[in-house]
């Protein structure tokens, strides 16, 4: 019978030694290695960090800038920036936009630079927020910038 | 513990808890749905889509929950060799695939109309999926080994791998930058959920959790009716001829 205590207190201590070394190890991993190639998309402020060359094809994404959206003469094309806070990236689009696309709202797109820094978007998706609201209530925080290298938003974020 | 550990005990306990739980079941959807689909504002942004998430949320919660519980089991399993424990694992997996499944299907739905699209392979449209395949390799590895015991501890070590799995869905929209939003219930700062929408929120997790309960502790009674059945079975061959 001790023996059997024994064995089940060392299969207790190597199980769990093992589960816990695993999960430590792959997350250190992930957290270290992974950080930005598991990222689906750059933001404005990225772009100038990453020296991120034309016709490089990537995804783009951050807050719609308030007061940037028009449509261009042909009537297909629009025009917007994206914005991070830190830096604005003007962005050109031909194509039907979703529906949660706004200003103030967050969006990721696909596309490239072309030469004059324009970022040529050939698609747009809206990103949705984290808020639920009816309509008429004040949000928690709405249209707020947030970057995760940002120290200074983040604590308007959370302070919101 | 031990006195769960016993088969007959088991099931007398799954009995007293059986009917109280499907009641619970029953008052919860009954409220939940309700609430969901009537007694709720549409969202300022999304209109009547938010509705979804009422379906949505509560399954991805459950998905994780009920990977934790096989987890568990398999842990238990492993370490104390509780015959009931692997039982455990196995009841609570199927039911973990079918909220997983639940969560991908109605967040595809609500993605084509809101974002665009239907899927992105961020982290953490990525990680459920991943989620999904774990439950399906652990019943895999179940039917693919004849031997209950040994295929027991094979999808058992399968479960406690995959258990990394967990804190990555639930921090990958922290981590790294994702087309899913941030987290709106379980934060730091408080849910940024309107009260109006959180009632439906939690009545319908609530129902989902007391469903769980209900497959848990049904199949579980199969599980322990089936290995008893077989013992039978086998003592009936293996008697000497005449001996009945």
């Amino acid at each position: 019978m001790a023996g059997l205590q024994t064995r089940k207190k060392q299969r207790l201590v190597v199980v769990s030694l093992a589960v816990t070394t695993l999960v430590g190890a792959s997350l250190l991993v992930l957290l270290a290695l992974g950080g930005d190639s598991l990222s689906l998309f750059l933001q404005p402020s990225d772009i100038k960090d990453r020296q991120v060359e034309t016709g490089q094809h990537f995804r783009l994404g951050g807050l719609v800038e308030t007061g940037s959206f028009s449509r261009l003469d042909d009537g297909l094309t629009y025009r917007f920036a994206v914005t991070d806070c830190l830096a604005t990236q003007p962005v050109e689009f031909t194509g039907l936009l979703p529906d949660l696309f706004r200003e103030g709202q967050g969006v990721v797109t696909e596309g490239e630079l072309n030469s004059s820094g324009v970022f040529i978007a050939s698609t747009v998706l809206a990103k949705h927020d984290e808020n639920y609201r009816p309509p008429g209530t004040m949000p928690k925080a709405e249209g707020q910038c947030s970057h995760p290298n940002d120290q200074a938003a983040a604590a308007s974020y959370t302070g919101g | 513990m031990h006195r769960f550990a016993n088969p007959a005990q088991f099931n007398r306990l799954a009995d007293v808890i059986l009917p109280w739980a499907i009641g619970a079941m029953v008052l919860l959807f009954g409220a939940g749905l309700y609430y969901a689909f009537w007694a709720s504002p549409p969202d300022y942004q999304q209109g009547e889509s938010v509705r979804v998430m009422y379906i949505h949320v509560p399954a991805a919660w459950l998905a994780m929950f009920t990977y934790m519980v096989t987890a568990a089991a398999s842990f238990t399993a492993l370490v104390w060799r509780h015959p009931l424990a692997l039982l455990a694992g196995k009841a609570a997996a199927p039911a973990g695939a079918v909220f997983t499944a639940l969560a991908l299907l109605t967040g595809m739905l609500w993605g084509k109309p809101m974002w665009g699209t239907f899927w992105v392979w961020d982290g953490r449209l990525t990680s459920v999926l991943v989620l999904f395949f774990l439950y399906l390799g652990y019943m895999a590895l179940w039917q693919a080994i004849d031997d209950e015991e040994k295929a027991g501890r094979a999808a058992s070590i399968l479960a406690l791998v995959g258990v990394v799995n967990i804190p990555i869905i639930k921090f990958s929209v922290d981590w790294w930058s994702t087309l899913h939003q941030p987290a709106s219930v379980i934060r730091l700062d408080g849910p940024t959920i309107d009260g109006s929408m959180l009632t439906p929120l939690l009545l319908m997790a609530g129902a989902y959790q007391a469903y769980f309960v209900v497959v848990f502790l049904w199949r579980m009674k199969l599980e322990i009716n089936r290995r008893k059945l077989s013992v039978a079975r086998q003592a009936m061959m293996h008697a000497p001829v005449g001996a009945e």
